[in-house]
C-alpha cells in the first residue's frame, strides 16, 4: 500500500462563480439521491408501487360504492391520487435527512467547501425529480385502468407543474422534521400524523360534501384540498374557480416560512 | 503561512446552554508536517476539538487558526485546505467506492477529470480497486474506514484530522491504516489524530496531549510522557485482599505514581520493570507475604489516566475534590 506521487499541494480549483458551484453542489447531492432511491429495494416501493396500490385499492375495491354525480369515479381519483402521492414522497424527505444526519454523513458536507444549502436543496431538488417520474408512471397506471382526462395536454401539464411546486414547498417543512428527529424512525413517526389528516381529510378520495359537517370546514379550506380541486378541474376541463390562486399562495406561503425554518435548523443541528 | 498547521488558543466550548462543558480551555501548536495526537477516552473532549477545527461547530470562547486561516472568520478557506475522516465522518452506503470518492471530489470543487483520476489512484492505492463498483453496504469495517481516508484525501489537503481512525478495528486492519498515515507524512501532509489507544499514539504521534474533561492534563512528545508515566506496569497476584493491602504499602515507592489495588491485585507503573519487579519481589518476600502471580506489561489508557488523575478513564467522577467543580456529564458524542 504505497503512497508514492500523492504530494500534498492543492490542486487548483476549477473556476467558476459561487452561483455556479452551489447549482453544482445541488446536482451532486440530488444525484447521490437519487441514486440511493434506485438501490434501496424499500424506497421504490414507497415511490412507485404504493401509489399504484392506492389506484387499484380505489378503482375496484373501494370506487364501487363511491358515487360522484355527473363524473366517473376514476375520473375523480386520479388527479387525487397524483396528488396524494407527491405530498407523501416528502415523507421520504425527512427520513432520508434524520439518515444522513444519524449516520454523520452530513458532518462530513459540513467540513466540505460546499454550498451551505445544497444539502437540503439537493435533498428537495432530488425528491422533486422523483415526483416527476412518479407523475408519469401513475398517469400511465392511470390511463390504463380508465382515467380519461378531457382538458387537453397543456391543462395537465400546468396542473403537474402546480402539483409539483406545491409538494415542493411542503417538502422543506418534512426537511425540517427529519432535521429535528433524533432519528429516521422518529421522523417517520412525527411525519405520517402530519401526512395523514391533510390527505385524507381533503378532496383527494371523496368529495368534501359527503363528510360529516364539523370536518367540512377543515376540508374545504385546508390547501391539500385547494390544490386537489385545482388539478382535478385543469385535467379534466372543469372550472377551478380561485382553487389555483389558492394552492399557489398556500405553496408560496409554505416555502418562504419553511425553507428558512429547516435551513436555520440544518445550521444548528449537529 | 505559520510554522503551525493548527493554532488554538484557549477554546471552550460549551453545550445545553453551558451545563456541559465539553472543552474547557484548551490551547493546540501542531507543527505542520507530523502526526499530532489527541489522546484520551471518551467524553474527553477529542471530538469536539475536531469538530472546531474542521469548521463544523463554532467555539463558545477562544479561537483556532488552521493553515493560517481563522476558523470562525473564514470557514470556507479552511474547509478548502483540511481532509477530515473517522468514526463519525461516513461514507455513503448506497453509493459505490468510487462514486463516493467522485461526490466528495465535486463537492470539494475539483475539475472532473482531475477528480475522476484522483479517485482512481485512491482506490488502488488503499486496496479497494476490486470493489470500487460495488455499494459501500458490501464493504467491511476495515474498507469503510480505507475508503472514508480516502475521501478526505481527494483534494490532496495538506491537514489531515483523522477522528479515532482506527476505534473499533480488527488488529491487521488497524496496521493497514497505521501503514497509510505513516507514507502520508513522508509526503509531508501534517495529520491531527484523536485516539483512545496509548499504542496507536505511541506507534503514530511525535507530540501529543493528554485530554480529560475538556483539558489538557499532559502533553510533551510520546517519550517524554513515557518517561513520565512510566514505562511498564508491574501487576501483582495475591491469595486475598489483605495481603494485597501489604503489599501494597510496601511497594508504593517504587514508583512516582500511585499503585492502583483492586482486589487482590496491586498495579504499579514503572519505569524499568525488571527492577522493579526484583525490588518488589524482595520487599514481598521480607514482608513474609505469599505472592500468587507477576505480571509485566504495557501501560494501557487507563494506567495512563490513573497516572495522572489519580482516576482510570472509565470513571464518571473521580474522588479529587480540588477540581470537582468542573467536573461535567459526559456527552456521549463531545
Amino acid at each position: 500500500m504505497s503512497l508514492t506521487g500523492i504530494s500534498p499541494t492543492l490542486p487548483i480549483q476549477a473556476q467558476k462563480s459561487s452561483l455556479r458551484w452551489a447549482v453544482s453542489d445541488v446536482l451532486t447531492i440530488a444525484r447521490r439521491n437519487l441514486l440511493a432511491l434506485v438501490r434501496i429495494p424499500t424506497s421504490l416501493v414507497f415511490a412507485i408501487i404504493q401509489p399504484v396500490m392506492f389506484v387499484l385499492l380505489f378503482r375496484y375495491v373501494f370506487g364501487g360504492e363511491i358515487h360522484i354525480r355527473g363524473l366517473d369515479y376514476v375520473n375523480f381519483l386520479i388527479p387525487g391520487i397524483l396528488v396524494q402521492t407527491t405530498i407523501f414522497g416528502a415523507i421520504g424527505t425527512a427520513i432520508g435527512l434524520a439518515e444522513d444526519l444519524q449516520r454523520g454523513l452530513i458532518e462530513r458536507f459540513r467540513a466540505l467547501p460546499m454550498a451551505r444549502t445544497a444539502v437540503l436543496a439537493g435533498r428537495t431538488v432530488a425528491d422533486l425529480i422523483r415526483n416527476v417520474m412518479v407523475l408519469i408512471v401513475i398517469t400511465i397506471v392511470g390511463v390504463a385502468v380508465g382515467f380519461r382526462p378531457g382538458g387537453g395536454i397543456p391543462h395537465y401539464i400546468e396542473a403537474c407543474l402546480l402539483m409539483l411546486l406545491f409538494a415542493y414547498c411542503v417538502s422543506w417543512g418534512f426537511a425540517f422534521i427529519g432535521l429535528a428527529a433524533p432519528n429516521s424512525e422518529t421522523a417517520q413517526a412525527m411525519a405520517f400524523p402530519l401526512i395523514f389528516p391533510l390527505t385524507f381529510a381533503s378532496s383527494i378520495f371523496v368529495q368534501v360534501s359527503s363528510m360529516p359537517h364539523w370536518l367540512q370546514g377543515f376540508a374545504n379550506n385546508q390547501p391539500v384540498s385547494q390544490t386537489a380541486d385545482a388539478v382535478r378541474g385543469l385535467m379534466l376541463g372543469h372550472p377551478v374557480g380561485s382553487s389555483v390562486w389558492i394552492s399557489l399562495v398556500w405553496s408560496l406561503g409554505a416555502i418562504l416560512v419553511l425553507a428558512p425554518l429547516a435551513t436555520a435548523r440544518f445550521r444548528r443541528a449537529a | 503561512m505559520s510554522d503551525y498547521a493548527v493554532e488554538a488558543l484557549d477554546v471552550v466550548r460549551t453545550f445545553k446552554d453551558g451545563e456541559v462543558r465539553a472543552l474547557d480551555g484548551v490551547s493546540l501548536h501542531v507543527p505542520t508536517g507530523e502526526v499530532f495526537g489527541l489522546l484520551g477516552p471518551n467524553g474527553s473532549g477529542k471530538t469536539t476539538m475536531v469538530r472546531i477545527l474542521s469548521t463544523i461547530l463554532s467555539p463558545t470562547s477562544g479561537s483556532a487558526t488552521v493553515n493560517g486561516f481563522d476558523v470562525v472568520k473564514h470557514p470556507d478557506e479552511v474547509r478548502r485546505s483540511i481532509g477530515l475522516a473517522g468514526q463519525y465522518a461516513t461514507v455513503d452506503e448506497n453509493l459505490t467506492g468510487f462514486e463516493n470518492l467522485r461526490m466528495i471530489g465535486s463537492l470539494n470543487h475539483l475539475p472532473k477529470s482531475f477528480v475522476i483520476k484522483r479517485a482512481r489512484e485512491l482506490l488502488e492505492q488503499f486496496g479497494l480497486s476490486d470493489a470500487a463498483n460495488r455499494t459501500c453496504k458490501t464493504y467491511s469495517g476495515g474498507m469503510r474506514r480505507r475508503l472514508d481516508l480516502a475521501a478526505a484525501l481527494v483534494a490532496n489537503p495538506p491537514l489531515l484530522f483523522l477522528d479515532e481512525p482506527t476505534t473499533g478495528l480488527d488488529p491487521q486492519s488497524r496496521q493497514d491504516l497505521w501503514a497509510i498515515i505513516e507514507n502520508l507524512v513522508e509526503g509531508g501532509t501534517t495529520v491531527l489524530l484523536t485516539t483512545q489507544y496509548l499504542e496507536e499514539a505511541d506507534r503514530l504521534c511525535k507530540q501529543l496531549v493528554v485530554l480529560d474533561h475538556g483539558r489538557i492534563i499532559a502533553e510533551g512528545t510520546s517519550q517524554q510522557l513515557k518517561t513520565r508515566l512510566g514505562n511498564t506496569v508491574l501487576a501483582l497476584t495475591f491469595a486475598n485482599t489483605s495481603d494485597a493491602n501489604l503489599a501494597g504499602v510496601l511497594v508504593k515507592d517504587l514508583s512516582d505514581t500511585p499503585a492502583n489495588i483492586d482486589g487482590t491485585v496491586v498495579e504499579v507503573t514503572v519505569a524499568n520493570g525488571p527492577a522493579a519487579a526484583a525490588d518488589a519481589l524482595r520487599r514481598i518476600d521480607a514482608g513474609n507475604i505469599a505472592l500468587t502471580g507477576l505480571t509485566l506489561r504495557e501501560p494501557s489508557l487507563d494506567d495512563v489516566f490513573l497516572s495522572l488523575t489519580g482516576h482510570k478513564a472509565e470513571e464518571e467522577e473521580a474522588p479529587i475534590a480540588e477540581d470537582a467543580h468542573s467536573r461535567s456529564p459526559r456527552k456521549a458524542r463531545s
